[in-house]
């Protein structure tokens, strides 16, 4: 029990930990890549629980990174939570300070923005992909295509405050129309 | 745009604060605004940076989180750890990163709890059904707002490599990292030939 529990912290710290030095364009970018290790490879979760744990990342405060520390809870409790949330923050951290660093140092480099211009089809591709992932696991009916069309149109298109849109699907749910 | 050498930097730092911040300071004003921070923090920090503390002007803020977003990882943490060491060192970045994750982990780590426990209840697994469809719907808003200069521009190579990384990951499934240790020298020997073409 307890080699095992070791053993799904190293492998948590290690997916987790290589998986950030990829995420081109944040979390959200990395979604399909978090739901292939948590529900394929390692059967950590069901695609229903791991649409659960994206809603709860969304409504909690905080970064939406925050989606491994509930990974990591599920897999290894508490120190499952630190591992992963850590692995996922940390190296890319120590990167973004050396390479912080780096840029000071060399003033107007051009590689900079090349690099910068060649990862923006990669990200939004990433994050079309996120999208794609996500609709698989959470939406099941037609009513709830119908609500995730919904929120998508008024995000785009008001002003509105995103949490109330989270606060009216799950109002929705509750009411057991999904 | 304005040149940025580090000189440069630090007097226009300078003068867009009083006192830099300190440590402390640094870990109160990133824990405030990551759990301000619903759903995304980055609106928060750039209020709290730049127009509650003016620690910099909204130019400097841009080059700084345009770094942060093209680097790996989760953005706003890059951030943290920036703009934390630009004013105070290695401590400077360690106390921004704990001030932005530290309190928001307590929290997610106690709905964690809350779910493992309650997760089975059907209101809650509804409720949270319909959370996450909505959330989907928010996640395609924000895609098709980034999405819209790339159409508009109507550059083929960039939505062909779009369409490829969305076919390779989200279809196919494919890992990660081979995709991306595929696509990105692609991309970026397809940017610099473009430019080169541009320029010429």
């Amino acid at each position: 029990m307890n080699d095992s529990s070791a053993g799904s912290l190293v492998t948590l710290a290690w997916s987790f930990g290589l998986m950030s030095l990829f995420a081109v364009g944040g979390a959200n970018s990395a979604i399909p890549e978090i739901h292939r290790l948590a529900v394929d490879v390692n059967h950590w979760m069901s695609d229903k629980q791991f649409a659960d744990v994206f809603a709860i990342s969304q409504l909690s405060p905080g970064p939406n990174v925050l989606i491994v520390t509930l990974i990591g809870y599920q897999v290894a409790g508490i120190m499952g939570a630190l591992v992963a949330t850590l692995a996922m923050c940390g190296p890319t951290a120590v990167f973004a300070y050396y390479v912080s660093q780096l840029l000071a140092r060399s003033g107007r480099a051009q590689w900079p923005g090349i690099v910068q211009a060649a990862l923006v089809p990669l990200s939004i591709g990433l994050m079309s992909a996120s999208g794609l992932v996500l609709l698989f696991a959470s939406d099941t009916t037609w009513t709830a295509f119908l609500v995730t069309g919904s929120a998508a149109v008024l995000a785009f298109a008001t002003r509105l405050n995103p949490l109330w849109l989270l606060v009216a699907g799950g109002l929705l749910g509750f009411a057991g129309i999904l | 745009m304005r040149p940025s050498s580090p000189q440069a930097d630090a007097s226009a730092a300078e003068l867009a604060s009083a006192s830099p911040p300190g440590l402390l300071t640094l870990f109160v004003a990133f824990a405030k605004m990551s759990l301000a921070g619903f759903g995304g923090v980055l609106v928060w920090a750039r209020r709290a940076i730049v127009e509650q503390h003016r620690w910099m002007t909204p130019e400097e803020f841009n080059e700084t989180f345009a770094l942060c977003h093209f680097l790996p990882g989760p953005n706003i943490v890059n951030l943290s750890v920036v703009f934390g060491s630009r004013f105070r060192g290695v401590p400077g970045a360690i106390a921004a990163f704990a001030g932005l994750l530290g309190p928001p982990v307590i929290i997610v780590t106690i709905l964690a709890i809350l779910y493992a426990r309650f997760g089975d209840i059907e209101a809650l697994r509804r409720t949270l059904a319909g959370v996450s469809c909505a959330a989907v719907g928010l996640l395609f808003a924000v895609i098709f707002r980034m999405m819209l200069p790339l159409l508009k521009k109507r550059e083929p190579v960039s939505l062909a490599l779009l369409i490829a990384v969305f076919v390779a990951v989200g279809v196919m499934r494919w890992p990660l990292p081979t995709v991306l240790l595929v696509s990105i020298p692609i991309s970026i020997g397809l940017t610099m030939l473009m430019r080169r073409r541009a320029a010429a």
